[in-house]
């Protein structure tokens, strides 16, 4: 099972693919995550892979190998597409962030996003994550509130999510990030 | 108990297990995390040293003194470390030493793509490269029984996909190693040109020592598959072999340097066709056909950029790639200053008054893109004062008039007090800006001698930069508040403008640390004019609503800059 998480550096999608990793490891099945630090997490497009099964060799996701995309922002969801595999899912955050060439007026934010995206034959689940987060009581729960409705879709059951939660946030973010959670989880 | 691992965590937990008690490093992507996570154990000491040649030389110390030691450091590091390297070699050790060095393919966080596998060639010693975390572990408690057996510094090889990816490491125990004895031996250690000689010729029957062993050692590894393909890999490139071809026969090297050339021969005649798969420099490449044996690498595969499993499924079994979904161009996102970054207000002023900027290595790299877009060069770490020096010397004082060096706190302590002496003593008149946020940015927040804090958090003596400067003879040192725009444009005309060199501390902490304190939220009136000034600010929170600038709830930090550029008034606090 691969599973790629895209968004950009500052929005918290190291934490989710820890998230990930713990709820995959306690499956018993051999895991690989492959992350981003340094200068790419500034803001920039961050990608991190999370590759479960029986002996991972590579961490990292090719094009085309994806089951799952986990997108935190929709542009990023469609510069992700190409890493889906055939019948592959994509969750995306209908939230937008404009990345600098949009801000400086060199390049447009694309139009229509999910809709193109769907019309290339993919299985979307589009939400809106941050209106989640707000109900939550924190916008920085976003991420959690994606593995919420990822955990939704995955075959390993809900308490071996929140154990993997609970064992991977701080102690004092716990309560708001198992609101978030539950909020993905119920959509 | 096996637990999942950071390949950075994973070579902290082989250092402990394996008994090392001094660790000294300079930070650096990929190779950060080794020396942070060092510092939470206890049994170990551990600190940040200035830079990575300070670092190097306190673990060779501790080694001489007969400690288990480790120094890490990303590629570029090991070009600073290089002289005490070379050296190194040539004593060897009492206690074990251990010096890692995290390359970057593909350049995640990096202004070069070198190869430090030619440094463990040059300097004759002898380096490990894991593939996963479990080796990583592993590979360093040996790595330190070949230095004590051996006698020599070990190098210790990582790539970004080692280093920065997780999979399942098995914990043991410590192993407290007795601290060795103190022994006077100059011969062994001190190296004037009587005593290096004979150990020149130490080092080469060392190496054909070391060339047996890499023969002999189970990490050096013939995995028997298909006669057809035979692969020789090492490090994360295996892995992609691995998964592209694992019907492949493999010689999977652990021990990289010096190579078990028998072994490699040996395992060529076996197979019909024999792949070297290597990121970046042919280095196994190189040795292995002057050494005769026949062997495909880069005919077939890139000098440049990371490897992946499907690379290798093109490029050597010739496969088709699945059809992957194609979509329209999408404008790229490239890193930022933060939303709220102390430097904003310093780049927002050089573009205004069109300087030249000879910049440095930070986050404050990022003031060569758009819309800041004001530095005009950057090479390595410290090099924005001297190189600024040379374009003064190159071009005169009217150049000089219009021209600046920019560096961090962490960056001028690493290198940049050299350049500016040199400046000071030769007479130059160049300007330089020391971008004070308290912190080391960049590489995730660490401390450094001007931040008055250990590796630790414990409190300790903290450089004074003004003192320093002065001590030096710059005699002016202006600090100055880089969000204060209009104050800090009128101190940098007169810094400018003045016969001799000066430094103008530009303070302010870094908007991710607590220290800035910032909160709250602002917001655009409708006394907003349209004017766009606030957009010249390149901060990712501002941008086109229907025309109009508006800020993102979401990013805002309320840190107040924005207010401070805008001509009507029109930027207000809301929260």
């Amino acid at each position: 099972m691969n599973i790629m998480i895209v968004g950009v550096g500052g929005q918290g999608t190291l934490l989710a693919s820890r998230i990930i990793g713990a709820a995959t490891l306690a499956t018993g099945a051999d895991v690989k995550l492959s992350e981003v630090h340094g200068m790419s997490q500034r803001g920039g497009s961050v990608v991190t892979y999370v590759k479960y099964g029986e002996d991972i060799a590579s961490p990292v996701i090719d094009k085309g190998e994806a089951d799952v995309i986990l997108a935190f922002e929709k542009l990023e969801a469609l510069r992700s597409v190409p890493f889906l595999k055939n019948g592959g899912t994509l969750i995306v955050n209908t939230q937008e962030t404009n990345p600098m060439p949009v801000i400086t007026g060199a390049a447009e934010y694309p139009e229509n996003i999910i809709e193109k995206i769907e019309n290339m034959g993919v299985n979307v689940i589009a939400c809106d994550a941050l209106a989640l987060a707000k109900e939550a009581g924190n916008l920085k729960s976003v991420n959690v509130a994606l593995i919420g409705v990822l955990a939704k879709h995955s075959n390993i059951e809900k308490n071996i999510w929140l154990d993997a939660l609970s064992e991977t946030v701080k102690p004092q973010f716990l309560e708001v990030n198992e609101k978030a959670f539950c909020l993905g989880y119920e959509l | 108990m096996k637990k999942l691992m950071l390949g950075n965590e994973a070579v902290a937990r082989g250092a402990y297990e394996a008994g090392v008690t001094v660790a000294s490093s300079y930070p650096g992507t990929p190779s950060t995390e080794i020396t942070e996570f060092i510092s939470k154990y206890d049994e170990i000491y551990s600190e940040w040293a200035p830079n990575e040649k300070v670092a190097t030389e306190v673990a060779v110390g501790a080694a001489i003194a007969g400690a288990r030691s480790l120094s890490a450091m990303k590629h570029v590091g090991v070009n600073v470390a290089a002289d005490p390297i070379f050296t190194a070699s040539y004593t060897g050790v009492e206690g074990g030493l251990v010096i890692c060095v995290a390359d970057d393919p593909g350049m995640h966080s990096s202004q070069n793509e070198q190869d430090s596998r030619n440094y463990a060639i040059a300097a004759k010693l002898p380096m490990l490269e894991p593939s996963d975390s479990g080796e990583c572990k592993e590979f360093i408690k040996l790595a330190y029984n070949i230095s004590e057996e051996f006698d020599t510094p070990v190098l210790f090889r990582l790539t970004t996909r080692v280093a920065h990816s997780q999979s399942l490491v098995e914990l043991s125990e410590r192993t407290e190693k007795e601290l060795g004895e103190y022994k006077k031996n100059s011969p062994k250690y001190a190296m004037i040109p009587g005593y290096a000689r004979p150990k020149h010729i130490a080092v080469e029957k060392r190496t054909q020592a070391l060339e047996e062993y890499s023969s002999k050692t189970e990490i050096n590894k013939i995995i028997k598959g298909s006669d057809k393909i035979g692969v020789i890999a090492a490090g994360i490139s295996y892995q992609y072999a691995k998964e592209a071809m694992p019907e492949a026969s493999f010689l999977k090297l652990g021990l990289i340097n010096p190579l078990p050339m028998g072994k490699i021969a040996e395992f060529a005649k076996s197979v019909e066709k024999c792949y070297i798969i290597e990121e970046l420099d042919p280095v196994f490449e190189r040795q292995i056909k002057a050494a005769g044996i026949e062997v495909i690498g880069k005919e077939l595969l890139p000098l440049c950029g990371e490897y992946s499993a499907q690379l290798i499924k093109e490029k050597i079994l010739s496969e088709e790639l699945p059809k992957a979904l194609e979509t329209e161009p999408v404008p790229v996102r490239p890193p930022v200053m933060c939303p709220g970054c102390s430097h904003r207000g310093v780049f927002y002023v050089l573009k205004k008054l069109g300087l030249s900027v000879s910049g440095d290595i930070g986050c404050y790299s990022l003031g060569c893109m758009q819309p800041l877009d004001s530095i005009d060069s950057i090479v390595c770490m410290g090099a924005s004062i001297s190189a600024l020096h040379g374009m003064e010397k190159a071009r005169g004082r009217e150049f000089a008039k219009k021209s600046v060096a920019v560096l961090g706190d962490s960056t001028f302590i690493h290198s940049g007090i050299t350049g500016l002496i040199d400046i000071v003593y030769n007479k130059g008149t160049s300007t330089v800006i020391i971008l004070d946020n308290s912190i080391t940015g960049m590489t995730g927040h660490q401390q450094n001698p001007s931040t008055g804090l250990t590796i630790k958090g414990e409190p300790t003596k903290q450089v004074d930069l003004i003192k320093l400067c002065d001590a030096i003879g710059i005699e002016r040192v202006v600090v100055a508040d880089p969000f204060d725009v209009k104050n800090f444009e009128k101190v940098l005309k007169e810094e400018l403008e003045a016969d001799e060199p000066s430094v103008i501390i530009a303070q302010r902490p870094c908007a991710l640390i607590k220290k800035a304190g910032y909160s709250g939220l602002y917001e655009i009136s409708d006394k907003c004019k349209n004017c766009k000034i606030c957009m010249k600010l390149g901060c990712p929170a501002i941008s086109l609503a229907g025309g109009k600038p508006q800020i993102d709830e979401t990013l805002c930090v309320g840190c107040g800059l924005c207010p401070n550029v805008c001509p009507f008034g029109a930027i207000e606090r809301v929260k």
